[in-house]
């Protein structure tokens, strides 16, 4: 018998402005029946042009040559026509960042609609039924009205479901699943994991799933192959490359990642406390649609406390939504608080002046989390780095300031020659620590990083977190290390504070925080983490929270668990001590 | 939505208001009068003309009859024309220039967003090349050199198609036979094929590039049917925001395709009124051309928000 998809020798080349681009080289693999084939590789390593060349889908300067066979018939450059048979019937596909993967003007409905008219030659209204099984089955509540919505009325969890199912209504033997999960919170991701491996095990759909996180392949690919610069370097059994890796490369990604059971930073003896958050709160006004628009005001962050110590690092987890970012803006006063107070060094900041603050710059920095996006990138990185320089220490001479910034770039692990170089000639890591040559410069005595290594390769991330550890060494810094990724949070943080909906539901030492977690939303949160470890997530019974975050707008999601107070609606759950340290919110 | 457009209504006024009183006082700054002219009149003549039009009352209370009268919706008479008021002379002519304009802007939009569509798909060949030569010559070739050689062309010499003579009258309105308007709808409407078709490409151009295009593709969708129900939409935006003042634009007629056909439109108006230093008249078409605007910037933003429906209108 013949496998499902066939590729061998296949390669894609790219023709840009800057010469030939050899995206992919001489890549076999073949996909049988039911079966999930894992793909690893960071970005730029080709995974996802693999596939999408063998389909026909290259950009317009792409090419590709080789053999991709299907059921053993020869599809690559098939005419359009062929294809168009096979994709979207056969073969359906599901791509990373559904917002702009779905077309935004169409309702969701019909889009899902739309392959198995065309394919499966099925009327409107039968079509219409199917899509909302379709809903149902991928668990999207009020199947009929979901149907009629514009993607951007979705949240990014049920837009991806929306992905899936449109993907899968057509009965595909082969969906090929282009990092999923990627840019989703960590318990949607899980949930989206979970239809995966229904889809697999229940309608027995092959499944070739591309992801850069080995802990995403681990629960559900049977066999893996590891790519880097379009070399498919290793491939074999899941257990075998998890467990006995043979390439260096897969090592390195392996070790790359935080495992469950690490220990956390040591807890150096920590300093007086530097900072103190009381009930801080911020709110932003939010005007509703119709004809009596009445402005209510959305509390972004409700009342979070809290004390940072000189060398401490504090963890801020949560989801998207959940007021981290709104949290550290306020506390480095960058946004309006519309509440509480904030003292620097026993110092209210509400009694100093706009430039006492800029003042103040000097000991407080951030780091922010697309390294691209917030360079300017029409400024060299050393004028980048600098800039802060400039502003809070005019005194200093030229010759001064780019000795400091050559120092700076040497102890950040940049190249000083690269001082006149612009951030799009730098990757995402170069970048990165550009960013955090620009905070440290000035030399302050507390660094937010404000998901510093989200968006980064989990190599490089792994190099980051190392880097920014050892400036925190070297110089006794306080780090607010807020990012929605548990185990990077805990490789760092000597204490971690969890967010739920503008609120702290859990505050604790790290290590307890990890191993005795005790508000359910924590442990939620933890299940749902991932773990490159195939036999632990092939067992693994998760405590999956169910649907989408309440809204932010409505007095009861506070109340999510702490249903016995519903009655009183206006009701916060209380911080409670329940060990030393370990501050827990009110729960059932 | 009816809120949102009697918003829109109600935001208008201010405008007009603005428009009026800024045309006014430009106009009056101008050097010379109505009744100027190489023959000078007996003084006692102009001033009795000069009391009949309320041209000897200061300036400003000059401009205050106008408001108040203007508000009743009577814009006085033609200086120059005089047996007409402005209302009848727009009343006259705004038919047969909307009526030009638009069949020119019809075919404009039907054969500009086609050749578009067209240069889109077939990006960086021949097609999109000639296409986009064509346009750049549509765009650069002013109306008054198309003009006299579809003239000749059709006109003069007359054209023979399938060993048919085609020929088409040079000049007139004939109460709008469609053979008189042949000649001056194709002049008008081909500098704004050649934008429009502009418009189009660079839109579906960037739209084909985008993820949703891919998943459309990858769900084994033809080509036509990913143009017209997934790319379509979004790439016609920039058209529509170009539309509204086009329109207005066109709809109010062109000095110069009017003359060179003699045709009985508007356009002329704000040129001669101007020259004549015609006031009532160029408040008129001012304000004429100032609602037209309005009410197709508001409708272009409707239509916006039904294309996208990412757009609020609040």
């Amino acid at each position: 018998m013949s496998a499902l998809l066939e590729i061998s020798d296949l390669n894609v080349h790219f023709a840009t402005a800057d010469g030939d681009v050899h995206a992919v080289k001489e890549a076999s693999l073949t996909i049988q029946e039911s079966e999930c084939l894992g793909v690893v590789g960071e970005s730029g390593s080709g995974k996802s042009q693999l596939f999408l060349a063998a389909f026909g889908l290259l950009a317009g300067n792409g090419k590709a040559s080789g053999s991709v066979k299907y059921r053993g018939t020869e599809i690559l450059s098939a005419p359009t026509g062929q294809l168009n048979k096979l994709r979207g019937s056969a073969v359906t596909m599901i791509f990373q960042d559904p917002l702009t993967s779905l077309t935004p003007h169409m309702r969701v409905g019909k889009q899902i609609m739309e392959a198995l008219m065309l394919h499966r030659n099925v009327q409107s209204d039968a079509a219409q039924k199917q899509a909302r099984e379709m809903l149902d089955y991928v668990r999207i509540p009020e199947s009929a009205r979901r149907m009629r919505q514009y993607p951007h009325e979705l949240s990014g969890g049920m837009r991806q479901r929306v992905m899936i199912a449109m993907a899968t209504i057509t009965g595909p033997d082969l969906i090929i699943a282009d990092e999923p999960t990627t840019a989703l919170d960590v318990t949607v991701q899980a949930q989206i994991l979970e239809i995966l491996r229904a889809l697999k095990n229940d309608r027995k759909t092959a499944i070739a799933l591309v992801s850069h996180d080995m802990g995403v392949i681990a629960g559900l690919a049977d066999r893996v192959q590891v790519m880097r610069y379009g070399e498919i370097v290793e491939s074999g059994a899941v257990d075998d490359v998890f467990y006995a890796p043979r390439h260096d490369y897969t090592r390195m990604l392996l070790d790359a990642l935080p495992k469950a059971g690490e220990t956390p930073a040591p807890a150096k003896a920590l300093g007086g406390p530097l900072l103190t958050v009381e009930d801080l709160t911020v709110g932003f006004p939010i005007t509703d649609k119709g004809l009596l628009g009445k402005t209510r005001t959305l509390r972004a962050v409700d009342g979070i406390s809290f004390t940072l110590h000189q060398g401490e690092t504090l963890g801020v987890v949560g989801e998207s939504g959940c007021g981290k970012s709104t949290l550290a803006r306020a506390v480095l006063q960058l946004l309006p608080k519309s509440g509480g107070r904030v003292v620097w060094l026993g110092r209210d900041l509400d009694t100093a002046t706009q430039s006492d603050i800029r003042k103040l710059r000097e000991d407080f920095q951030i780091v922010f989390q697309d390294p691209l996006a917030s360079l300017d990138p029409r400024m060299p990185v050393g004028v980048s780095i600098s800039e802060p320089l400039k502003a809070l220490e005019p005194h200093l001479s030229r010759d001064a300031v780019r000795q400091k910034v050559r120092a700076m770039m040497q102890r950040v692990g940049l190249d000083p020659a690269w001082i006149n170089r612009y951030p799009h000639e730098l990757s995402g890591g170069q970048n990165q620590r550009v960013g955090l040559a620009r905070a440290m410069i000035v030399g302050p005595q507390m660094l937010v990083c404000d998901e510093a290594v989200s968006a980064l390769d989990v190599s490089i991330q792994a190099q980051i977190v190392a880097l920014i550890r050892d400036l925190q060494a070297e110089t006794g810094l306080a780090l607010i290390f807020i990012s929605h990724d548990l185990s990077v949070v805990r490789r760092l943080s000597h204490r971690v504070m969890v967010l739920y909906l503008g609120r702290v539901v859990e505050m604790a030492p790290s290590d307890a925080l990890y191993t005795d977690p005790r508000h359910p939303y924590t442990r939620a949160l933890l299940s749902a983490v991932l773990s490159p470890d195939p036999r632990l997530e092939r067992q693994r019974k998760r405590e999956l929270l169910t649907g989408d975050l309440p809204s932010p707008l409505d007095p009861r999601a506070q109340l999510t668990f702490l249903k016995s107070k519903l009655d009183q609606p206006d009701y916060r759950p209380r911080l409670i001590q329940a060990a030393p340290g370990h501050f827990v919110a009110e729960h059932d | 939505m009816i809120l949102y457009a009697l918003r829109r209504i109600a935001g208008a006024i201010p405008t007009l208001f603005v428009i009026i009183t800024l045309t006014f006082f430009m106009m009056r700054a101008a050097p010379g009068g109505p009744f100027d002219s190489e023959r000078r009149l007996p003084p006692e003549i102009e001033r009795n003309l000069k009391a009949a039009y309320d041209l000897d009352k200061p300036l400003v209370q000059q401009y205050l009859i106008y408001l108040g009268k203007a508000a009743q919706g009577d814009f006085g008479p033609s200086f120059k024309n005089k047996d007409f008021t402005v209302a009848q002379l727009i009343a006259t002519g705004l038919p047969v220039s909307a009526r030009l304009g638009l069949w020119a802007m019809a075919l404009a939009l039907l054969i500009g967003t086609t050749l578009g569509i067209l240069a889109a798909l077939r990006q960086n060949r021949w097609q999109d090349y000639s296409v986009m030569s064509v346009a750049m010559l549509g765009i650069t070739i002013p109306t008054f050199v198309t003009a006299p050689l579809l003239t000749l062309a059709f006109g003069i010499y007359g054209v023979t198609i399938f060993g048919q003579e085609f020929s088409l009258p040079v000049g007139g309105w004939n109460n709008g036979a469609w053979r008189n308007m042949v000649l001056p709808v194709t002049v008008l409407a081909l500098p704004q094929i050649a934008i429009i078709s502009r418009l189009m490409r660079g839109a579906m151009v960037e739209v084909l590039r985008a993820n949703y295009i891919r998943t459309a593709r990858a769900k084994g969708l033809p080509a036509t049917q990913i143009v017209l129900s997934h790319a379509l939409r979004a790439a016609s935006l920039p058209l529509v925001s170009y539309m509204g003042p086009a329109l207005a634009a066109v709809l109010t007629g062109s000095l110069v395709v009017e003359q060179i056909f003699g045709l009985p439109g508007i356009g002329r108006y704000f040129v001669q009124g101007a020259l004549n230093r015609d006031y009532t008249l160029v408040m008129g078409v001012v304000i004429c051309y100032a609602c037209l605007i309005i009410a197709l910037n508001f409708l272009a933003d409707m239509i916006y928000g039904i294309l996208d429906p990412r757009v609020r209108l609040k």
